[in-house]
């Protein structure tokens, strides 16, 4: 083969392997896209746009695009910076997001994201949203409140946990996450904190009960170092000195999902 | 940094906030020395001003709850040049927002009419009190915003940079550990 | 006594037979389960669980992603009126606020002793004869006050829909002009005689020779979709036919179902023999399922006349049959990887592309998705050869093209014209008057202006899906769009974040303008909006959801720039009636209890 398997992001020579797709190689060569619905261990979903590239002039989500052989993608550049910007700006007014009182604050994808992309405000009319709590289980929380809808721990608690926890419904600005039970409680699924799907959630929906605010605000993953700094940032799993990783259970293994 | 020949004149307030966010203003400490170098305060709790006149300057805390927040947000930006809102509750609504999601007369039936230990409750009604809006908003639904600056409260090394950007007549930028949502 | 687990398996039981327990026609099973019991009960849902081996979220997931399907009582008369711009037009809103007071009921909601509920859904498809409305998913056409009068006593009388007077269902044609592909009546099973005569091979040849290009919009290559779906490697091949003709303004299909299904699925069983499928599926849209019934009475006669089953015309290795799946309320679902994730019994989210169905579509196996129109075109190639098809039309645009004309003009119905034809020629063939503007394609369309009516309806011009709808000058073309911009909103299936919340955003600063509180300043935010939609969306539907906005602003600015009513940013909602709920408390009316509009 004399095709090279490399591109270049943002100038820079990425090498790839077959099958990898654009985030991937860049991941792999220590390269930060930003991300919200995309997870190293999970299969690609292409939802949240984020991590939309310019790959040879064309806008696509470099989460499922696969690179070609020197191929040119663009990812740190104003004008797809401004964009993303605008689609956190989108992920905050569709939902209630008040950092401020969310034990997520600190350890948060969205938010370190917003922070990396210099979000200073959220720009449209606030939705305000009505969405429920169910504070049912004994163990954990879901705040729905705070949901941007990646379906990582739908994808988790399916694919991984076998247990098909968490669904979507709705449709529209009307999409929301369930719960497989007939309450609508979580206490009423076989949701374990062992699952999987109980450490994905890039946001704050899924929380552990009773170890809230143990680490303060201010000591947390994303104050230490900004997300492009952190590698595969998982958002439930807190990486860096002060990483609460060890009150956590261990999380089983990812199969092939 | 050099002083500039004329100071600019700033004011600031807080709408439906809880004045941390002035509190953390003053965290700024000795710097505010430096500052008062610069800057000359229109209406701020730290003057006697009880309305806000022609500005460079003015610096919101809090949100939109009632009518007089809007009548002091308006006026705010009738007269500064540069708007910043400052803190969660100006830029999303912040912790009094959370009342959002309920009715403004459910809101008012259960403080004034439903709570235990009520007797003869009644809504007040006298036209000193502003009335309140049915929803609470962030500044920038009602009025164009200029800058802003997160955090709850944003810190003072937050506050002091877009200040002292502003004042160089700089595009204020908050890096890393700066901006803050919490 | 029943409990209330067996009142549901019941009625579950037959239909979880009829459709062998299989999975994948969950969304089928769904509509049947409600057809029955009126909704999706929460029980029902626990026993389907259980004989599906589904978990109930899913369930609820895809019950939840249909527009008609309910997981709530929703009332014993179910009436949606259609809401194309159309339907606005001849004045629908009006007839529905008075079936409203007539029955006492709010719009989306169910009367209090649970009779009825009355709603607007997207354009039904009956344009040629609106206003239009579905009762318990049955087509009623032609309202005018009187009718509604009618439907109102009849609901209060609680007759049965089937009971109700035939006139109000008499579903019209209106074909206005026909050509090669309405304008004959070959035989049903003569081209499938003409195609075992010639071969397989031959056949495709011929339909690739015909240059015949996909009817749904996109006009992809019909021979080499084939090709690529017959030489893709599979344990099964399938034929879909798209029948969710859910674009507003588009109703050709309605009329080519209803009066020329023989064609239609001649089409797919000519596709079955080239790709070598055995099975097939017609997806029809659920506003279309007053069709049913004549359709499985096509498909049933055509299995007697030994033109679809097992060994076909004496063929033993030529073995075809064709499903019909319903949708159910979903616009999104006429996307074709969404379609065949519905076909699947999923909710219909779009899949990520590449790969495309032709490789990997119903059950990730090779499949083959086509407009209904172009499976009827199939038919007359293979009769008449490619080379004929070919000299019809224009050199990149082969054959014929199907027209859903409606809006102001005197004829409104189906135009059937060789590609090319110019808009001017259509105009004056409906006796359009004064026009002003003419959505092609529907909202995911362009919108002309006059001095574009030299323009062609061809794929390298104007192409289209059918729908031509006609403003004439005394039409507000910034409340077409607005009209555009609420469909798109409720059909986004929700999967991307831009095009899920940019709808929202968008509808919501068109309606910020409607209600006159649009400065400068929401006119640019529009813009940004458009480039975002069209660059970063997940699939068509989000990247055509500004097309409307766009093409207004483009060709009609004077009606965005009268609605632009203030120099400055103002709020988009009301500061006074914000007040009102406080004031409504306190009693208060000083005028410290109010607030001006803006501070200008």
């Amino acid at each position: 083969m004399s095709q090279s398997n490399t591109f270049t992001l943002d100038g820079k020579t990425i090498p790839y392997s077959e099958g990898q797709t654009i985030i991937q190689a860049a991941m792999a060569a220590g390269e930060y896209i930003p991300h919200l619905c995309f997870n190293p261990e999970f299969k690609p979903h292409g939802s949240c746009k984020l991590c939309t590239v310019k790959a040879n002039g064309r806008q696509t989500a470099s989460c499922t695009q696969h690179p070609a052989p020197d191929m040119v993608v663009e990812s740190d550049t104003k004008e797809i910076n401004d964009e993303r910007r605008t689609l956190l700006q989108m992920l905050f007014v569709e939902g209630n997001h008040f950092c401020p009182s969310c034990e997520k604050s600190g350890n948060c994808q969205l938010q370190a994201t917003a922070y990396q992309l210099n979000m200073m405000s959220p720009h449209f009319d606030q939705f305000f949203p009505d969405r429920p709590l169910d504070a049912s289980h004994p163990d954990y929380l879901l705040d729905f409140n705070r949901c941007i809808l990646c379906s990582l721990c739908v994808r988790a608690s399916r694919d991984v946990d076998g247990k098909n926890v968490f669904a979507l419904s709705g449709r529209g600005i009307k999409s929301h996450l369930i719960v497989n039970a007939k309450s609508g409680r979580l206490a009423d699924t076989n949701f374990s904190g062992d699952d999987k799907a109980a450490h994905v959630c890039p946001v704050g929906v899924i929380l552990k009960k009773r170890v809230g605010f143990a680490i303060p605000i201010g000591s947390r993953s994303f104050d230490e170092q900004p997300i492009s700094a952190t590698p595969h940032p998982q958002g439930a799993c807190p990486v860096g000195p002060r990483s609460n990783a060890a009150t956590l259970p261990p999380h089983p293994t990812v199969k092939d999902a | 940094m050099n002083a500039p020949t004329k100071k600019l004149r700033v004011a600031t307030t807080s709408l439906a906030g809880c004045f941390g966010c002035h509190m953390s203003f003053l965290d700024i400490d000795e710097r505010l020395l430096e500052l008062v170098q610069l800057v000359e305060f229109d209406r701020s709790p730290l003057t006697d001003i009880k309305h806000c006149g022609p500005c460079d300057i003015g610096i919101i805390e809090g949100g939109l709850c009632n009518a007089e927040n809007v009548h002091v947000l308006r006026e705010f930006r009738a007269n500064c040049k540069i708007l910043i809102a400052i803190g969660a509750c100006a830029i999303n609504g912040g912790l009094p927002a959370q009342r959002n999601h309920l009715s403004l007369s459910a809101i008012l039936e259960e403080v004034y009419h439903a709570q235990h230990g009520l007797v003869d409750g009644f809504i007040p009604n006298d036209p000193e009190l502003p009335l309140p809006l049915d929803k609470v908003h962030p500044i920038h639904e009602v009025v164009k915003v200029d800058y802003f600056i997160p955090g709850c409260p944003p810190s003072a090394d937050a506050i002091w940079k877009v200040l002292t950007d502003l004042l160089a007549g700089k595009e204020p930028e908050l890096g890393h550990g700066l901006i803050h949502y919490d | 006594m029943l409990n209330q687990a067996d009142t549901h398996a019941g009625y579950l039981d037959p239909i979880l037979i009829r459709h062998r327990h299989n999975a994948n026609d969950l969304l089928q099973i769904l509509i049947a389960a409600q057809d029955h019991y009126g909704y999706i009960h929460s029980d029902a849902i626990d026993h389907l669980s259980g004989q599906l081996g589904l978990p109930r979220s899913k369930i609820e997931g895809v019950s939840g992603f249909y527009s008609f399907l309910h997981l709530q009582a929703s009332g014993e008369y179910r009436v949606l009126f259609s809401d194309n711009i159309t339907d606005r037009m001849l004045g629908n809103m009006d007839l529905m606020q008075s079936l409203c007071s007539q029955l006492w009921v709010e719009p989306g909601k169910v009367s209090e002793d649970g009779l009825l509920s009355i709603n607007t859904t997207s354009c039904t498809g009956l344009c040629d004869q609106g206003p239009a409305l579905l009762v318990n998913n049955i087509a009623i056409n032609r309202l005018t006050q009187e009718r509604v009068n009618a439907i109102g006593e009849l609901i209060r009388e609680r007759l049965p829909v089937s009971a109700w007077p035939a006139m109000f269902f008499a579903i019209e044609d209106n074909i206005r002009r026909r050509d090669v592909l309405l304008g004959s009546h070959p035989k049903p099973g003569s081209a499938l005689a003409a195609l075992l005569q010639q071969g397989a091979a031959e056949t495709l040849q011929q339909i690739k020779i015909s240059k015949l290009r996909g009817r749904g919009g996109a006009g992809f290559s019909t021979g080499s979709k084939w090709e690529l779906c017959r030489d893709a490697p599979g344990e099964q091949h399938y034929v879909v036919c798209n029948a969710d003709e859910g674009e507003p303004g588009t109703f050709k299909d309605r009329v080519l179902l209803n009066s020329y299904a023989d064609r239609v699925f001649e089409g797919m069983t000519l596709c079955a023999r080239i790709i070598g499928a055995t099975r097939g599926f017609l997806y029809l849209r659920g506003e279309y399922r007053y069709l049913l019934e004549h359709l499985q009475a096509v498909l049933q006669h055509r299995r007697q006349q030994n033109l679809l089953g097992d060994a076909i015309l004496g063929q033993a290795d030529f073995n075809f049959d064709i499903e019909i799946h319903l949708g159910a309320g979903a616009y999104i679902c006429g996307e074709e990887s969404a379609l065949i994730e519905s076909l699947e019994g999923k909710r219909g989210t779009p899949r990520n592309r590449p790969p495309f169905p032709v490789t990997h579509g119903y059950l990730n196996q090779p499949t083959v998705v086509n407009n209904v129109e172009t499976f009827a075109a199939t038919c007359l190639i293979c009769l008449q050869g490619g080379a004929w098809y070919a000299g019809i039309g224009t050199e990149t645009s082969s054959g014929t093209k199907i027209l859903s004309v409606s809006g102001d003009c005197e004829r409104p119905g189906l135009y059937e014209y060789p590609f090319g034809v110019t808009v001017s020629q259509v105009l004056s063939d409906c006796g359009a008057k004064d026009t002003q503007a003419v959505q092609i394609s529907g909202p995911s369309g362009v919108c002309i202006a006059p001095d574009e009516f030299n323009r062609r309806i061809a794929f390298e011009d104007l192409p289209t899906a059918g729908a031509f709808m006609v403003f004439d000058r005394s039409r507000d073309m910034f409340e077409v769009a607005r009209n555009f911009v609420h469909f798109f909103k409720h059909e986004s299936c929700g999967f991307c974040t831009p095009c899920r919340v940019g709808t929202s955003l968008l509808s919501n600063m068109m309606d910020k303008l409607s209600h006159g509180h649009g400065s400068p300043y929401d006119f640019a935010e529009i813009e940004k909006l458009n480039v975002l939609l069209q660059s970063t969306s997940h699939c068509g539907l989000g990247h055509s959801a500004c097309n409307p906005v766009l093409d207004t602003i483009a060709r009609f600015r004077p009606a965005y720039d009268k609605r632009l009513a203030h120099k400055e940013f103002v709020p988009a909602f009301d500061l006074d009636r914000a007040l009102s709920q406080a004031r409504q408390m306190t009693g208060r009316d000083d005028t410290g209890a109010h607030l001006e509009r803006s501070h200008e």
